[in-house]
């Protein structure tokens, strides 16, 4: 007791590692603090100086200016805040649709790389390490002025089968128009949602007290299809008609109009995301050892419920986190939008920031915003990531 | 896909094409639709491109451009210094090639490409002198490699260490006043290829030693300096690259005292090494959690401190684990430079860009993407491709 | 192998130092600031860092120390400012600029042109980044005060016109009514469109772009029923289409755009210097002196006013803070109005405008220079 005394007051404190490490953090902390300060103070008078205070204030202001296209309600007499959601609500569309479809080619490309058909695996392999080694930003320029502006004026459009047309103006495609019962069709989904969830929880507890593995989320998505059939035609009016697009003079008009930036932003990120989908789906695949497949037939499961029970659980456990950073990648890169013109949350924010001068509070949002989407896209799979993710006794 | 294959018969000679077309192409009848289906496909999308590129595509905006491409509008005279170093980064390449490729048939192709690119393009005869001279010291650094593999190794690395001081003293010049040696070459007139190759580089270089502190840092028991990283790393990613472009080139005027500014291609440069830092810290990590607890043990077991630790023991083996992962970061640097020329500066896309308002040119847009996009490709799909080549040789990744 | 990345991390370790030299930081962190602040040192070998000048009299006394002017211009309009194959800047306000460095220095070549984007141009300026601001840049009320700049008298008079395709009918800006109208982003052009189109009460379809050239790109392919910008951007850039005579610019204008150079607030010098380069400039055209003549003119000229502005006779350019020779090196070395306009947009040029304002006050247009004297 006394030597250790001892020894503690031989030590002094600056060689002491305890207190050092506590000090040296402190000083650390303070640095930070004090850098940071110093960049405040010189915002502060540098935008004084330009007799601008720091607000937000200014996004109540009429924005003047108009946007290409929108999901809400907007025109030049809207407020600047109005013009940020509308630029928002832009970019989690491209995310939706660009994430649902780069999954889809991803999956296929990263099977098809695993085909022992040559020409399909060698066209998987080149279209892989085509897009991987672009330039993204190039190619969607080049994408949408060399590929989606050379598409024929609207008078030569093009008409693919299914009633789609393809001109410079844009895509047009068949959409339901909903009519008078569509409220009470709205209702009858409802309710087919109810019963697949519960046809889901009655399939997995079946499931959990037999040790059988029943097709559930197939069930249920039938459960609810059934309803949604039955719905359809009980219905005295369809709920919903179709609208075909058609060429109206000069412009596209009618069904679904897709514009050429939305087209040809969307359908670059899938293409140039699934490249890198794929490579992850390939290895998630492959990380699943032959002893598995090959235990799994010894015990005489066919080859879609090895598919179905022993590979895909194991390779999405691998799959999965790589792919939640190449959704993050995809949301993030629909930035790139400004380049085409297609008027997302980050090209309406500058082009806000360009007409009023707010530099710093136009950026410090933007930059809010994508923090905020990525930081849900990542609790979301994460949640995902933890239920799929193996139990180790 | 998982099916059983059927043990087969020994190959007889004479039905080898045959059979390997049965079994690779032909092998079911959902195949067979496949493989037709992908053949179309490929005769297509090929076919198209070939009769685009060589009767549809006007070329000529490139040939005469081929300079603004390149190197910008840094001035003709002082071009040399830009070859120079380029010889010197050749005559490593040489040398590495030799030492580490040993054996490689690929080598002497690649050493001798610049040869070839000069006399299959229109190229003036100042570019083609040039890459004559490449391939000439190219050469000589191959055959220097051959000769004493094991002598030379350090300084070879050595010498890639030093390349990049050189690189930026060669571009940027010496003297002030415009007629001494080395003249001064300022930042304004940097372009082109050139300015993507530095902004690449110096973001490389500056981003790697801040990545594996940010990476420490993450690791670090010392919990402001944990969450300071953990902060700036996940705050780094969570945003495109091309914001913090934008806040460097918008904000950080705003940040500075009263009336100092920055060169705009160092706010580029320093936005892209922000920005990869964040990446490579994630990488780094990575690294240092898959080195087993008992190197630490046994180190402390010898009695090494906790920095000697760090960057005799752990350090180079976590680094060495991740070098696949290393050079793909360094590709994806490369090819998000490319956002510089929507903050206005004049890389290799906006030169195109720019080559695009001259009145002559107008509506070519696909023949000068197509390019700049070839450009990008070719190398980065050289990088990951050598990359592949050292990692089988060294068995980096895999041990 | 071991060897080798025991040297790559000594080298870590060697950067990390340099990184937290100069503060007291332990060795496992991190200041990004600090390490911001090393790469700016370490990357530039000389004069990372430059004060921007205010107050009476600095920026002449800056742009003279440093031995060149920094002039931000555009890169993307042909005949305003672009980069010509050889790797030279060309176009009217580049010129505007070189005649400015012709002033200072008595050397046209001594500037170095930046190019800015509409985005980054006023803070840029602010910044000291630039001298000048030479952009095709439009006068208004706000950049006058809240951007914190002040314009010199205008080079060129233009307003915002219409373009249509000749077959496409549209003969007014009611025609466009549901129409799709292709438009540069960052511009009083989004902001005139949106006013105009709002007061008429038609509704269209703006698509929106980032830079001049992606706008006619889609404007040409048949994008938009029609493009909207100054009336001189339209002519320079119709003469360029692949069939100039299939496209119409509507008789109309939508706004006025007086686009001049613009310089910062708190420098009067300065500000006095980049008028009176303009105004020579016009003056020059209407003496009739031009790069050929201007030798001949200054040895044997009689005019009291015009041995003044040559530097003949007294000595207004020292009243400038600049030498006595200035105006005759403008005119000498980079000519007078009429021959910068020919240069850039003249008959012979592909980027044809005809003078319309941009004439002088003589010729019914509205360049009019104050005596000098």
């Amino acid at each position: 007791m006394q030597r250790e005394l001892k020894q503690t007051a031989t030590i002094p404190f600056w060689r002491d590692e305890r207190v050092l490490k506590i000090l040296g953090q402190i000083i650390f902390a303070l640095l930070v603090l004090f850098v940071g300060a110093l960049i405040y103070q010189n915002m502060r008078t540098g935008l004084a100086k330009q007799g601008i205070s720091l607000s937000y204030s200014f996004l109540g202001n009429i924005s003047g200016f108009d946007l290409a296209e929108t999901s809400i309600p907007y025109d030049r007499n809207s407020a600047y805040w109005q013009a940020f959601l509308a630029g928002l609500l832009n970019t989690l569309k491209v995310g939706v649709v660009g994430i649902i479809f780069a999954t889809i080619l991803g999956a296929i490309l990263g099977i098809a790389r695993l085909s022992t058909n040559f020409i399909i695996n060698r066209l998987a392999t080149f279209y892989l390490e085509l897009f991987r080694n672009l330039s993204l930003l190039v190619f969607l320029i080049f994408w949408y002025l060399g590929v989606f502006l050379k598409l024929p004026r609207v008078k030569d459009a093009i008409l693919w089968p299914g009633d789609i047309i393809l001109t410079n103006r844009g895509v047009g495609i068949p959409w339901g128009i909903p009519t008078a019962s569509f409220p009470t069709f709205r209702l009858i989904l409802l309710l087919g949602l109810i019963l697949a969830v519960i046809v889901f929880l009655a399939f997995r507890a079946y499931s959990q007290r037999t040790g059988r593995a029943p097709l559930t989320l197939l069930w249920s998505f039938l459960a609810f299809v059934l309803v949604a059939l039955v719905g359809w035609f009980i219905l005295p009016v369809k709920p919903l008609t179709l609208d075909l697009a058609f060429v109206k003079g000069l412009n596209l008009a009618g069904g679904k109009i897709l514009t050429p930036e939305f087209m040809a932003l969307t359908s670059g990120l899938v293409l140039y995301t699934a490249a890198f989908i794929g490579e992850v789906v390939r290895a998630g695949i492959q990380s699943v050892s032959k002893g598995q497949v090959e235990a799994s037939r010894a015990l005489g499961l066919n080859g879609f419920q090895t598919l179905r029970l022993i590979v895909f659980p194991q390779a999405l456990r691998v799959i999965i986190p790589p792919l939640t950073s190449q959704y993050l990648n995809l949301v993030k890169n629909s930035s790139l939008a400004i380049a085409v013109g297609y008027p997302d949350v980050f090209y309406v924010s500058n082009t806000i920031q360009n007409q009023t001068g707010r530099a710093v509070e136009m950026i410090s949002l933007v930059m809010l915003t994508y923090l905020l989407i990525s930081l849900l896209t990542s609790v979301l799979m994460n949640w995902y990531n933890q239920r799929i993710k193996l139990v180790e006794r | 896909m998982a099916s059983v294959e059927p043990v087969l018969p020994p190959m007889s000679e004479r039905s080898n094409i045959l059979r390997w077309a049965r079994k690779n192409l032909f092998g079911s009848w959902y195949d067979a639709i496949l493989t037709i289906l992908g053949a179309w496909i490929a005769y297509w999308a090929l076919s198209g491109l070939l009769t685009w590129v060589f009767t549809v595509a006007e070329w000529k905006v490139i040939v005469v451009n081929m300079r603004l491409l390149m190197i910008g509008q840094y001035p003709l005279e002082q071009a040399w210094r830009l070859w120079v170093w380029l010889a010197l980064l050749v005559f490593l390449s040489g040398n590495s090639l030799a030492i580490w490729g040993r054996g490689s048939r690929y080598a002497i192709a690649l050493l001798l490409l610049p040869v070839v690119l000069a006399f299959v393009f229109p190229f003036g005869d100042e570019p083609r002198k040039w890459l004559v001279i490449l391939t000439v010291t190219g050469l000589a650094g191959w055959g220097i490699g051959r000769t004493s593999p094991e002598v030379l190794k350090r300084s070879v690395i050595a010498g890639w260490v030093i390349s990049l001081p050189i690189i930026i003293l060669l571009t940027r010049g010496l003297s002030e006043s415009e007629t001494g040696f080395l003249p001064d070459v300022r930042t304004n007139l940097w372009g082109g290829l050139l300015l993507t190759f530095l902004l690449t580089v110096v973001g490389i270089m500056f981003s790697f030693p801040i990545g594996v502190l940010l990476a420490l840092g993450r690791r670090s028991e010392l919990p402001i300096i944990r969450w300071f990283s953990v902060g700036y790393i996940e705050l780094v990613r969570g945003v495109p690259l091309i914001s913090i472009l934008f806040m460097m080139s918008l904000m950080l005027p705003l940040f500075l005292p009263d009336g100092w500014t920055v060169d705009r291609v160092i706010r580029a440069m320093v936005a892209i090494t922000l920005f990869s830092a964040a990446y490579l810290a994630e990488n780094v990590r990575g690294g240092l959690q898959a080195i087993p607890k008992g190197q630490y043990e046994a180190a402390e077991a010898l009695g090494l401190s906790g920095a000697q630790t760090m960057i005799f023991i752990i350090l180079p083996q976590a680094l060495r684990l991740i070098i696949p992962i290393l050079v793909g970061q360094f590709i994806a640097v490369f090819k998000d430079t490319s956002l510089v020329a929507i903050v206005g500066l004049l890389d290799l896309l906006g030169m195109g860009k720019t080559v695009l308002a001259q009145p002559e040119f107008l509506g070519l847009q696909r023949e000068v993407y197509v390019f700049i996009s070839l450009i990008f490709w070719v190398l980065s799909y050289g990088m990951s491709y050598l990359s592949q080549q050292l990692e089988a040789r060294l068995g980096v990744g895999i041990r | 192998m071991r060897k080798m990345f025991s040297a790559v991390a000594i080298l870590v370790m060697a950067s990390l130092a340099l990184a937290a030299c100069g503060t007291a930081v332990p060795a496992p962190s991190v200041d990004t600031v600090t390490v911001k602040e090393t790469v700016v040192v370490e990357v530039t070998s000389s004069a990372p860092v430059v004060v921007a000048p205010t107050g009476y009299g600095v920026t002449l006394k800056t742009v003279m120390e440093r031995g060149n002017l920094v002039c931000g211009v555009n890169s993307q309009v042909p005949g305003f400012g672009y980069v010509g194959a050889d790797g030279s800047f060309a176009g009217i306000d580049v010129d505007y600029c070189r005649a400015l460095a012709a002033a200072i220095f008595g050397d046209a070549t001594k500037v170095e042109f930046r190019p800015v984007t509409a985005a980054e141009r006023f803070t840029a300026l602010q910044s000291g980044e630039i001298d000048i601001l030479s952009r095709n840049t439009t006068w208004s009320l706000v950049r006058d005060t809240e951007l914190g700049g002040n314009f010199v008298h205008t080079t060129f008079y233009d307003g915002q016109g219409m373009m249509v395709p000749k077959d496409s009918g549209i003969k007014t800006l009611q025609d466009l009514a549901g129409g799709t109208i292709c438009v540069q982003t960052g511009t009083t052009t989004e902001l005139n469109l949106a006013d105009v189109m709002a007061s008429l009460g038609v509704a269209y379809t703006p698509a929106v772009f980032e830079d001049a050239d992606s706008t006619f790109a889609a404007y040409s392919e048949g994008r938009c029923d029609a493009v909207t910008t100054d009336k001189s951007g339209l002519v320079s850039r119709r003469s360029v289409l692949t069939d100039p005579s299939a496209h119409e610019i509507l008789d109309v204008t939508m706004s006025k755009e007086p686009l001049g150079p613009m310089v910062r607030h708190g420098d009067d010098q300065w500000f006095d210097i980049a008028q009176w380069t303009v105004f020579t400039m016009f003056s020059g055209e209407e003496f009739g002196i031009t790069s050929a003549n201007v030798d001949d003119i200054r040895a044997n000229a009689t005019a009291p006013e015009v041995r003044r502005m040559l530097g003949v006779e007294g000595d207004l350019g020292l009243k400038l803070g600049l030498t006595n020779d200035w105006a005759y090196n403008i005119i000498k070395l980079v000519g007078n109005y009429e021959e910068i306009y020919n240069r850039n947009l003249g008959p012979d040029t592909p980027t044809y405008i005809p003078r319309g304002y941009n004439s002088l006050y003589t010729d019914g247009g509205l360049l009019y220079s104050p005596p000098f004297r």
